[in-house]
């Protein structure tokens, strides 16, 4: 039983957008009007900066924002709220664990990446690396597009420290199992930070069945507002950490010369939160949670499955990533002999159908295929296989305009 | 408006001026490294003046015609006149006006001419 979903997202609604294949969700979500409801009646009637106000809003404000928090620590099964973070973003999430972690490692100690990262978990980690004379080894990627674990297996020794892993490739569609491989950095005393950004409107998250120590993704991707992110961390390492940044809120006491932190999570939210869009999340994730794992895996399995089926069937076209379903879940990165992206994605455009075109935040995963730029159709739970047709159709056509 | 229409596909197609150019007087290549495209202009100069242009490179119908329209333009233009060619004769040699993501790509083989002419 397929879902039929696309009634409960406005912006398909707008006619406009009738005739509108969304195809770029990895980029960004729509929002379903579950969302956009709670921001708005959050905003009429219950809207005060958070915290510290002893008035009927604040407090309601204060209880929104933090039922924000709770209703992640439950989504990813934290031990408790205080595990949770807010950020504006994935990549402040990223950034966050690395500036702040990085003080707490040695020169020469190692930090392990793989081939699969968005840049968003690359560059804080090579620039840490710097700074900090770290040792940044990154495991490799095979030509399926899967992570090379026997290459894993061989770097990941001691002297490694942290392990930063993308849980889903926001290229290549790889979801890798992650639960060995953070058995394996635990062995050889590494912490392991999870990069859930894309993975995490695709498959359900439990951080402490994972055993990860850090995990973080941004509310955008999951069908709720821009602007807010989290870190998921263990309150263990949370309390050695030093803050990232400082201001309000974070602090305990202040004084001319010196200050003391405020306890978990204030002590990593310094300034005033993303608040409407904290409760945008929280209801993003009560959304997923009534439709339900099991329909939106089935349903994405299906187009994962019906997607590979028909775009490898297109002659002269190159997928980069895995060709089977398993592990792997519904993106589908391409290249077309002799039609470059930027032009396949607007041939697409004029027939609604919206792709993205380009390095995709991922420039060297995409020299590692020998590639500068791909076309990227990522798809959602209120996609449907009439969608991907019309994206092949829509091929085939920049084919014979382009290339006869 | 329609970026593939057929006076564009044309230049990109059957370009009239896609090659190198040995012991061109000026040459200068850019690269956007967000798609990979890349564009190198040649031109050949006597008195002043340009006597030939050539170009080479790799990207989107865009960015190929915009770099064949333009080699075609400057020919018999003196150099000091080249600096005053702006994003506007690019938008009226192709008879569109891309997306403000779409002129980038189109305004790339500009750069390369402008960097060359400044060259001299």
């Amino acid at each position: 039983m397929l879902l039929n979903l696309r009634k409960d997202f406005p912006l398909f609604a707008d006619k406009r957008n009738h005739n509108l294949a969304y195809l770029d969700n990895a980029a960004s979500t729509q929002k379903p009007a579950l969302v956009l409801k709670a921001m708005d009646e959050f905003q009429r009637s219950n809207y005060a900066n958070v915290h510290r106000g002893l008035y009927r809003v604040a407090e309601a404000a204060t209880a929104a924002y933090e039922g924000a928090r709770a209703a992640v620590a439950k989504f990813i099964n934290a031990r408790e709220p205080a595990e949770i973070i807010f950020t504006k973003n994935a990549t402040e999430s990223l950034n966050l664990v690395a500036q702040s972690y990085a003080q707490l490692l040695k020169t020469g100690d190692g930090v392990m990446l793989t081939q699969l990262e968005h840049h968003a978990n690359l560059v804080p980690w090579q620039q840490m690396s710097k700074r900090y004379q770290l040792n940044l080894i990154f495991a490799p990627v095979t030509e399926e597009g899967r992570l090379d674990l026997v290459k894993l297996n061989e770097l990941l020794v001691k002297g490694v420290k942290v392990v930063s892993i993308s849980a889903m490739s926001n290229v290549l569609g790889t979801i890798p199992d992650l639960g060995p491989i953070i058995e394996r950095a635990h062995s050889v005393g590494a912490v392991v930070i999870v990069d859930a950004a894309q993975a995490a409107p695709h498959v359900p998250l439990d951080v402490q069945s994972l055993g990860c120590d850090f995990l973080i993704f941004t509310g955008h991707k999951i069908f709720g507002p821009s602007g807010i992110g989290l870190l998921y961390g263990r309150r263990e390492l949370l309390e050695v950490m030093p803050p990232f940044l400082y201001g309000g809120h974070m602090i305990n006491e202040v004084q001319w010369d010196d200050s003391t932190w405020a306890e978990l999570p204030a002590k990593f939210e310094a300034g005033t939160p993303p608040i409407t869009e904290a409760v945008g999340l929280g209801a993003a994730l009560e959304f997923v949670n009534q439709v339900g794992w099991a329909a939106i895996q089935d349903h994405e399995r299906d187009l994962t499955e019906y997607g590979l089926q028909t775009l490898l069937a297109i002659p002269k076209l190159r997928l980069v990533g895995p060709k089977d379903a398993a592990g792997r879940g519904p993106m589908f990165c391409f290249t077309v002999k002799n039609i470059h992206p930027h032009d396949l994605a607007s041939v697409l455009d004029q027939d609604g159908i919206a792709v993205r075109a380009g390095h995709h935040c991922a420039q060297p995963l995409h020299r590692r295929f020998g590639l500068a730029a791909t076309t990227r159709a990522s798809l959602s739970i209120y996609n449907t296989r009439a969608e991907i047709d019309r994206l092949v159709k829509g091929i085939k056509k920049a084919q014979q305009l382009l290339t006869a | 408006m329609d970026i593939y229409q057929q006076n564009i596909l044309d230049y990109y197609k059957h370009p009239r001026h896609r090659g190198e150019l040995t012991g061109a007087t000026y040459q200068s290549g850019v690269t956007n490294p967000s798609c990979g495209d890349s564009v190198q202009v040649f031109l050949q100069v006597e008195n002043n003046r340009v006597i030939e242009a050539r170009w080479t490179g790799e990207g989107c119908v865009l960015s190929q015609a915009s770099a064949d329209m333009l080699a075609e333009h400057v020919v018999g233009k003196l150099t000091s006149e080249l600096g005053a060619i702006g994003s506007e004769v690019v938008v009226k040699l192709l008879g569109i006006e891309p997306s403000p993501n779409r002129l980038k790509c189109a305004l790339l083989p500009l750069e390369a001419l402008q960097q060359a002419a400044t060259r001299h």
